[in-house]
């Protein structure tokens, strides 16, 4: 039982919870994530990534988009009741070095994994340069968190409510033309916007990482579902990553992959509204 | 009774729900034996001197007693037989390959030129376990010897590692990544061949002599190995942590959607419950036509539960002919009743996709039986240009699990061979001092009774040493 500390709305349907998991707090590392499952009969198992941990108030912060059956399930939660299973932490924690110049990119939710990752970034004495995509200014996540940590941020929203009126790739394209070409980059968000974050990196030769989202059972390496293909050769998500080198990623077949089972999600998508009503 | 007589009484067959009923149910297939059953088959024991049967039994069942027992009806006494070996009779009645383990070297099914004509050991284990359990006391605990031990994984060889050093009066914890404990029990075999609430009562008697059990817990992950040792006191640790890694086949195609590891398959559909449509939340593949890649345990397992979800039609893909399959025979047979098509001397060796990236079809080449080879099966020759399509709109390969590499990656101090499997002395120590292991992630994909054989060896072994 993990007993949820505190949940705050971030935007129309973005959450974040602190949840008591003392030794996944005490363990993890930025780029780590964790499975939780609301019950253990007959929910589902589902990946969010650590966003933050207190080793000493033995909490982790989870933050997370109300997309579906269980993140909605999640989301009607409130302080004080509990999540049944939380597994972690699991993957490869972020390779950490003094690049020199790094950029990060984050659209939407992927601003909320991208954020440990920043600052442990910045931490090892990198200059951070983030970039943060919203397709509007009420679902800008995390953005003051973000300012404290970059040394510079660059907004950029769908529809000019907020920041610049572009895609993420626009000024990641400027920043690798210009006189301060990034030595690394971080691209967190949806599969479509890493990919092209990737085609616009890969002609400057800067060297970019990802980090996916495929879908997940164990989250141990035993089912083998969150396989993609990297470099042409197979790879666990789970496991293996979830970051990896975003100009080797096969986007296209992950894409394909994560609509696997859209015929059930949408009818748990649908049952859900039938139980608790239209609300988020 | 002469032994003339008790070879004059028929094999009792197993009572099972009829086929095509049970194609269609998660229940079980199997219904276990009457009363008259099980005594008329313990009667069929010759009661040999020399019980070869022991010999094949890999935790060495004194068969004949409890079968001497089962024949007079004292079926509680014939249970407090196989107590003193197994712990786990009502799963390994249940899912042992017999024919290939105590039956194989039965007088009785010698004599009869048939080892499944042998005396149905495993069935009448099943049966004793199955209504006697209630009646035995648990198991009694030696005091407490104040030393702790760590048991890493919940399958069958940390369920028998975990009940031999409680009963010698050690605190033990189970840690286990998984939400339910049970390891391949549960999240594995499914629910027709193993009912969950079997290896729910033997976790429970686990539970009520005193063991801990963590789930949600991720060894080299949550906590490393070592820091087990070092940090939070374990005395021992034992690491029974399996087989876990899926092997693919290294084709084209397999990443399209609709192809599956059976791990992922069986996992979804047992642990996860999608079978149950109406409440699980966790998603199914809905087919039509399903190939199963593989011919073993696994693959039946997966094939008839395709069937079980729906699909209308399912075959076994498997390049060598029905003899050479491992998976038990009786498997194999209900298979076959329940309309699985087994294409045997067949070979996947492409999976095609249509332009959404769903799986359309199989390429299979068919293949023809060569020398024999290392293993001495005679291995498969592919037939030049006899390419064929299959269509089907789900894929799934069982061709079998490697060791799960977390651990070792995690641990370097555990010497491990090119398998990645755990190189162990005799007694299961590792070579790293107060850890041992056993089942799965030494033998490589075995089976239930020989992982709790290694299970209580290394047990033994962990005793010797803390009492030393
Ligand atoms: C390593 C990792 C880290 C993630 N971190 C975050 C995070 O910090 N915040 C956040 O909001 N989301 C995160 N996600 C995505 C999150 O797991 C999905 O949004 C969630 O599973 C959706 O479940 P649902 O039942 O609410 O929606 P559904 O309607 O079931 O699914 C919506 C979409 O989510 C994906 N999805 C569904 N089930 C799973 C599953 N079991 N595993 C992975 N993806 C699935 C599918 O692509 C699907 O189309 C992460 C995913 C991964 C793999
Ligand atoms: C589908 C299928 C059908 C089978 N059918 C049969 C059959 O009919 N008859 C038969 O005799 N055998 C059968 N087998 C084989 C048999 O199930 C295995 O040999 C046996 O379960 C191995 O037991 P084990 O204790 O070594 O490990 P497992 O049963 O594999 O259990 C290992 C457990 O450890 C957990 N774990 C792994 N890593 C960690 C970690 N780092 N930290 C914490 N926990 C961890 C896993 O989650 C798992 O629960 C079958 C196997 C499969 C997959
Ligand atoms: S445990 Fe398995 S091998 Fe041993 S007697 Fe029972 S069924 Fe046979
Ligand atoms: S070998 Fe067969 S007949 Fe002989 S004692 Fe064993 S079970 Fe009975
Ligand atoms: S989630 Fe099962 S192997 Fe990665």
């Amino acid at each position: 039982m993990n007993i949820i500390r505190d949940k705050i709305q971030l935007s129309a349907d973005v959450f974040q919870m602190v949840v008591e998991a003392p030794l996944i707090a005490r363990e993890r590392k930025a780029g780590q994530f964790i499975i939780l499952q609301l019950d253990s009969t007959f929910a589902e198992r589902i990946p969010l990534t650590i966003a933050d941990a207190d080793e000493i108030a033995g909490t982790i912060t989870l933050i997370f988009q109300a997309v579906g059956g269980t993140t909605r399930k999640l989301a009607l939660k409130n302080t004080g009741d509990s999540i049944e299973n939380l597994l972690g932490p699991l993957g490869q924690p972020t390779h950490l070095q003094n690049f020199g110049r790094v950029v990060c990119v984050g659209g939407g939710i992927g601003v909320a994994p991208l954020h440990p990752i920043a600052q442990a970034l910045k931490k090892v004495g990198n200059h951070v340069t983030v970039i943060m995509g919203a397709r509007n200014k009420d679902l800008v996540i995390l953005e003051k968190q973000m300012r404290a940590i970059a040394d510079e941020l660059i907004l950029c929203t769908d529809d000019g409510s907020a920041g610049r009126k572009d895609l993420v790739t626009v000024p990641l394209k400027e920043l690798c033309a210009g006189p301060n070409k990034p030595d690394f980059a971080v691209a967190i968000g949806p599969p479509i916007m890493m990919k092209f974050c990737a085609e616009t990196t890969r002609p400057f030769g800067v060297s970019t990482v990802c980090s996916l989202n495929s879908i997940m059972v164990d989250g141990t390496g035993m089912c083998g579902g969150c396989r993609v293909t990297v470099g042409g050769e197979m790879r666990f998500v789970c496991v293996d990553g979830p970051e990896f080198d975003a100009h080797k990623v096969d986007f296209d077949n992950m894409m394909l992959r994560s609509k696997a089972f859209k015929a059930k999600e949408q009818a748990d998508h649908e049952c859900f509204i039938q139980e608790y009503g239209a609300k988020k | 009774m002469t032994n003339k007589e008790r070879m004059a009484i028929p094999v009792q067959e197993m009572p099972a729900q009829d086929p095509l009923v049970r194609a269609k149910n998660m229940q079980e297939v199997a219904l276990g034996y009457t009363a008259e059953q099980a005594q008329l088959e313990s009667n069929r024991c010759l009661q040999c001197k020399t019980a070869p049967c022991i010999s094949g039994c890999p935790v060495s069942i004194d068969i004949p007693r409890f079968l001497g027992l089962a024949a007079e009806g004292k079926f509680a006494d014939a249970l407090g037989v196989i107590r003193e070996a197994s712990l786990l009779p009502a799963i390994c009645g249940r899912v042992c390959p017999q024919e290939s383990q105590c039956q194989a070297p039965c007088t009785l099914g010698k004599s009869l030129k048939n080892p499944l004509l042998a005396v149905a050991i495993g069935r009448v284990e099943r049966y004793v376990a199955d209504n006697c359990s209630a009646e035995l006391p648990l198991p009694t605990i030696k005091p407490e010897t104040g030393k702790s031990v760590a048991v890493i994984g919940s399958g069958p060889a940390s369920i028998a590692a975990a009940a031999d050093l409680r009963q010698n009066g050690h605190a033990v914890t189970i840690f286990e990544a998984f939400h339910k404990p049970g390891g391949v029990l549960v999240y594995g075999i499914p629910e027709f061949r193993l009912p969950k609430a079997i290896v729910d009562r033997e976790i429970d008697t686990l539970r009520q002599i005193g063991v801990k059990i963590e789930t949600n817990f991720l060894v080299g992950r949550t906590r490393k190995l070592k820091d087990l040792l070092t940090q939070d006191n374990y005395d021992a640790i034992f690491v029974g942590t399996g087989a876990g890694l899926p092997k693919f086949m290294k084709i084209e195609g397999e990443n399209l959607v609709g192809v599956f590891s059976a791990n992922e398959y069986l996992t979804r559909c047992n642990l996860m419950k999608a079978y149950d449509d109406g409440r699980a939340s966790t998603p199914i593949y809905r087919s039509k036509k399903v190939a199963v890649l593989g011919g073993g345990n696994v693959a039946m397992d997966a094939a008839r539960s395709a069937l079980r979800l729906g699909a209308e039609e399912v075959s076994i893909v498997y390049r060598r002919s029905l003899e050479e399959m491992p998976a038990r025979q009786e498997e194999v047979h209900h298979a076959q009743e329940e309309g699985i098509h087994f294409r045997t001397l067949t070979n996947a060796q492409k999976i095609l996709g249509d332009d959404q990236g769903r799986v359309k079809a199989v390429e299979t080449l068919t293949y023809t039986l060569g020398e024999k080879d290392a293993s001495g099966r005679r291995s498969p020759v592919a037939v030049e240009g006899s390419e064929a399509i299959l269509e089907v709109d789900t894929v799934i390969v069982a061709i079998g699990n490697d060791s799960n590499p977390l651990l070792r990656q995690t641990t370097p101090e555990l010497s491990v061979d090119k398998r990645g499997n755990f190189l162990v002395d005799e007694n299961g120590l590792t070579s790293m001092p107060r850890v041992w292991a056993g089942g799965d992630i030494v033998l490589g994909a075995a089976t239930v009774i020989l992982a709790m054989g290694q299970g209580r060896k290394a047990a033994a072994s962990i005793h010797r040493f803390l009492a030393g």
